[in-house]
């Protein structure tokens, strides 16, 4: 009875949360589309939250080379706090209606047109990431180096997690997909990738700073590590594995005089890493902007009926938003897995070769 | 869609952290952590073997004191019975030289009992030729006159005495 009570409390709570949201959204209208991709895309600050209609941020560098200026580096609360139609220093930030650009720092040109620089700005995404470096080092590197200095000693409980999860992945995913002999090879940039991937897709899911970033929801980020597999796949294939994509075995006519294999072989090694990029990339995103939607869906119901149905929206929504969000844990392991499993597998299949020979 | 394009800023501070990441952990991360769990591995397994060779040997030792047991067992068993085989030869023995002096004895008293009676005929004999001596005389001093009749009794007496004379 006591527990009811304390839920039913909980649900006005709730409703009442939202209930202040709408009433200070009652003066605009949502706009969805910007609501949810402002928050999905890379931005040039941390947006904390909103205080009398002013943000608090955590604001971060802004690297920039234009080719008319050459470098420029300041703070992004000089560009974020811009007025429509104002510029810091020849550069403005394009708002999230942009069809271009949108929400990406521009630069007014000397024809006044909007041209976008070189831009190397420390984002939120680039913060997220070496949060997680960050984190990675500091959670592996104490155990490496308890290990170095006693490796018979008994280990401790922070070093025995240390292992469980090196194994999980050692014995799980990589020491079946790759030769017993290349192990220690790959081992070091798999478990990476792993632990990188998996890292930033629950830091991704903390929804305050300095978590939140959407790191793995990012093309960029996805990209460049579809690209490392790319080329641990294809600079570190053995001659077998060459073989096999430019001169395959199949007829003589389907390589000769016109190389069809070949072509569609060489064309599958990109194809591999652009299926991995694309579903870590999709997969991710699509979790973070299920739960902006429902979020979402508090404002557009509340802004088209009124605040009480809005109320009575929260409370479904944040019940499903819960659930949205123990999925994505989910989801960031499974993720994690699938995108170092088939970097194994592609691996271990340009090393095959010489192993059975031997 | 801006969304589903590549930004060249964020992609170099991706691949600037990743690969610090990436070396630093290559080099002193995973290899030690992954070292030092084979190490740890192996060193269990082998002192698995190591216990198992020692049981092994414990039970062959173990296998040796049963048998030691054993042989001592069959000994002791062999000592008693030797000791009881000794005993009843000793007793038979005992029995047989006792059997000896005894008849021995009986041999002794029969020949002293034969001399006994030997002596005993004699003086018996003695006796009786005393005997025989008294009573010619007697019937030398009855009968001196006739001398038919003292060789006619004399014969009638050896007569009478044939049987004693001959025994």
């Amino acid at each position: 009875m006591k527990t009811l009570l304390r839920h039913i409390i909980l649900f006005l709570l709730l409703a009442f949360v939202s209930l202040g949201a709408l009433h200070a959204e009652e003066t605009e209208a949502l706009d969805v589309k910007s609501f949810i991709f402002g928050h999905t895309s890379d931005g040039y600050c941390f947006h904390i939250t909103e205080i009398k209609g002013k943000p608090v941020c955590v604001w971060l560098p802004v690297i920039v080379h234009s080719k008319e200026s050459g470098w420029h580096c300041f703070s992004s609360k000089h560009v974020c706090e811009l007025r429509e139609g104002e510029t810091y220093q020849g550069f403005f930030i394009a708002p999230m209606t942009d069809p271009k650009h949108p929400g990406k720092l521009m630069e007014v040109s000397a024809s006044g047109e909007a041209t976008r620089p070189f831009d190397l700005s420390f984002t939120k995404n680039a913060f997220g990431i070496f949060l997680v470096c960050g984190f990675m080092l500091a959670f592996f590197l104490p155990a490496a180096k308890k290990y170095k200095k006693d490796p018979m000693a008994t280990p401790t409980k922070y070093q025995g997690m240390v292992e469980w999860l090196t194994y999980m992945v050692l014995d799980g995913i990589i020491s079946p997909s790759i030769p017993k002999s290349k192990v220690p090879k790959f081992a070091p940039y798999l478990l990476t990738v792993f632990f990188f991937i998996f890292f930033c897709n629950l830091f991704g899911l903390i929804p305050f700073f300095p978590f939140g970033a959407n790191v793995t929801g990012n093309l960029s980020i996805t990209l460049v590590l579809a690209l490392c597999t790319y080329v641990a796949v294809n600079i570190f294939g053995n001659r077998h594995y060459w073989k096999d994509i430019l001169w395959p075995d199949v007829p003589l006519f389907l390589k000769f005089p016109i190389p069809l294999m070949p072509i569609i072989e060489l064309v599958s090694t990109l194809t591999k890493p652009f299926a991995l990029m694309i579903r870590l990339f999709a997969n991710i995103l699509a979790g973070h902007i299920i739960i902006m939607v429902l979020m979402a869906l508090i404002f557009i119901i509340g802004g088209m009926y009124g605040a009480g149905l809005g109320s009575a929206t929260s409370i479904i929504s944040i019940f499903m938003m819960v659930f949205m969000t123990a999925l994505e844990c989910l989801v960031a392991y499974i993720q994690a897995y699938v995108f170092t499993m088939l970097s194994s597998i592609f691996i271990g299949m340009a090393q095959e070769g010489e192993e059975v020979e031997s | 869609m801006e969304l589903f394009l590549p930004e060249s800023g964020l992609m170099i501070w991706m691949l600037i952290g990743f690969l610090i990441v990436l070396f630093i952990l290559a080099k002193v991360g995973w290899p030690m952590i992954m070292g030092a769990v084979t190490k740890r591995n192996q060193h269990i397994s082998d002192s698995l073997v190591a216990a198992k060779e020692a049981n092994e040997a414990l039970a062959g030792i173990e296998a040796a004191k049963e048998k030691a047991i054993a042989e001592q067992q069959a000994e002791q068993v062999r000592i008693i019975n030797e000791s009881q085989e000794l005993r009843k030869q000793l007793i038979e023995e005992a029995r047989a030289e006792a059997r000896s002096e005894a008849e021995k004895i009986v041999a002794d008293a029969r020949i002293k009992i034969q001399k006994e009676q030997d002596e005993a005929m004699n003086q018996i004999k003695a006796e009786v030729i005393t005997l025989s001596v008294d009573i010619a005389e007697k019937l030398l001093q009855r009968e001196l006159a006739d001398k038919n009749a003292q060789s006619r009794y004399v014969e009638e007496i050896l007569k009478e005495n044939q049987p004693r004379i001959e025994a």
